[in-house]
């Protein structure tokens, strides 16, 4: 049992793992800023989203699942807060800001 | 074998972006890397199992510093980039004495640290030796709150300079009553929303350090941040000069208050009778939080929001 838990721990920080990879990817390579966010937002949603189940199964108490779970909804309340305040700006001000 | 790749991946990255932060051309990146680099290094602090120094580093390094920053890069008058990189290949030009002197400073440190015969500290088991009489369970709390308490001390002291030194360079010490644009409403629902969650955690962080990573200083930074995002959405309840000299002032005048009341009852300074000393400890930082917490907010309003006088005038024409 533990091990296929285990096998499914590392599994989830896998595919966490290549959400970050690809986010980082997009960020370097896409050519606006809109696009970037959208890529960057993905990374840090799905990938610490699959990071965290990942820990969680790896985690054998509830109490640390849960403070896993939290640490990602908080991520995802700021993440996309900011998503937004960054797409705001840019749309308001197309030529500002560091190219 | 993964974690030593690992190691050595984080240290090699470590000073590359060290050096990035240097040679950087323009003033922006360089604080972007300076960010990321207090954030890995908040990471090389946890691979050295210092939790305490991690969240720290992590807080402050990355965290209210890099806002310092940018609010900084934010008020500095606004060159072209080629203007900038050639301001900064001048003052490169003429950095010669300074590079000296560090190579000089760098290659002493270095050749004393070398010298030092390799031997197990004894602090560390003295530490262990008199846990049980410090009242509390952690030993990082127990060196910083009691066994060093004077030095902890003397650190506030230090932020309370800080701070008085940016009043006094900015010429006023009202932290309020500047005009402020309408923040946008994901913004101010995402404050209202967090602020309470902020306060718990700060909260939490100074109770566990009684037993675990944590403390005033992580719990200090937690309640600055608080006071930059609250600040940020426009909420100025605090219009009180008086109440934020004295937010500024309490941890360090608790520390006296303690240390004098120690002495008037006939101990050393600073020196908590055992059965007391978990009240003391918990006290002082709690004292010691709000100070660091109304200190960090304090710098980055005060650096944010000049004052009315100064703002007529263009950047050139501040005050001396």
């Amino acid at each position: 049992m533990s091990g296929i838990l285990n096998v499914l721990g590392i599994g989830l920080c896998l595919i966490g793992a290549g959400f970050f990879l690809a986010g980082t990817v997009g960020l370097l390579r896409f050519p606006d800023s809109l696009c970037r966010l959208h890529a960057l937002t993905k990374a840090d949603n799905l990938g610490l989203g699959f990071m965290v189940l990942g820990l969680a199964v790896e985690s054998d108490s509830l109490a640390v699942a849960g403070k896993l779970a939290l640490i990602w909804l908080l991520a995802l309340l700021a993440g996309a807060s900011a998503c937004y305040l960054i797409a705001r700006t840019t749309v308001h001000d197309p030529g500002g800001g560091p190219e | 074998m993964i974690a030593l790749i690992f190691d050595g991946v984080l240290a090699v990255t470590l000073v590359a972006l060290a050096w990035r932060v240097l040679a950087a051309p323009d003033a922006f990146e360089a604080v972007v890397v300076f960010i990321t680099l207090g954030l890995l290094m908040a990471l090389a602090w946890g691979r050295l199992a210092a939790p305490d120094i991690a969240l720290a580093e992590a807080a402050v390094g990355a965290g209210l510093t890099g806002v310092l920053l940018l609010d900084t890069l934010g008020a500095l008058p606004h060159g072209s980039p080629p203007a900038q990189a050639a301001a900064h290949a001048e003052i490169r030009g003429r950095g010669w004495p300074a590079r000296v002197a560090t190579g000089l400073l760098a290659t002493t440190l270095g050749a004393a640290v070398l010298s030092l015969e390799p031997r197990p500290s004894l602090l560390a088991g003295q530490v262990s030796a008199h846990l049980g009489q410090s009242g509390v369970s952690h030993p990082v709390t127990a060196v910083l709150l009691n066994f060093r308490g004077y030095d902890t001390w003397l650190e506030l002291g230090v932020l309370l300079i800080a701070i008085i030194g940016v009043l006094a360079l900015r010429g006023s010490t009202r932290l309020s009553g500047e005009t402020l644009a309408r923040p946008p409403a994901v913004l101010a629902w995402l404050i209202r929303v967090l602020t309470p969650l902020i306060l718990m955690v700060a909260g939490y962080l100074l109770w566990l350090g009684k037993h675990a990573a944590g403390g005033a200083f992580q719990a200090g930074v937690v309640l600055g941040a608080a006071g930059v995002l609250l600040w940020l959405a426009g909420w100025h309840p605090v219009a009180r000069e008086w109440l934020w000299k004295v937010l500024w002032v309490i941890g360090f005048l608790g520390f006296i208050a303690a240390g004098l009341g120690q002495l008037l009852a006939g101990a050393n300074w600073l020196e908590y009778p055992p059965e007391t000393a978990a009240t003391f400890i918990l006290c002082l930082e709690l004292g010691a939080a709000i100070s660091i917490g109304a200190t960090l907010a304090g710098l980055f309003i005060a650096l944010h929001f000049p004052p009315r006088e100064n703002l007529s005038g263009g950047p050139n024409e501040r005050r001396p």
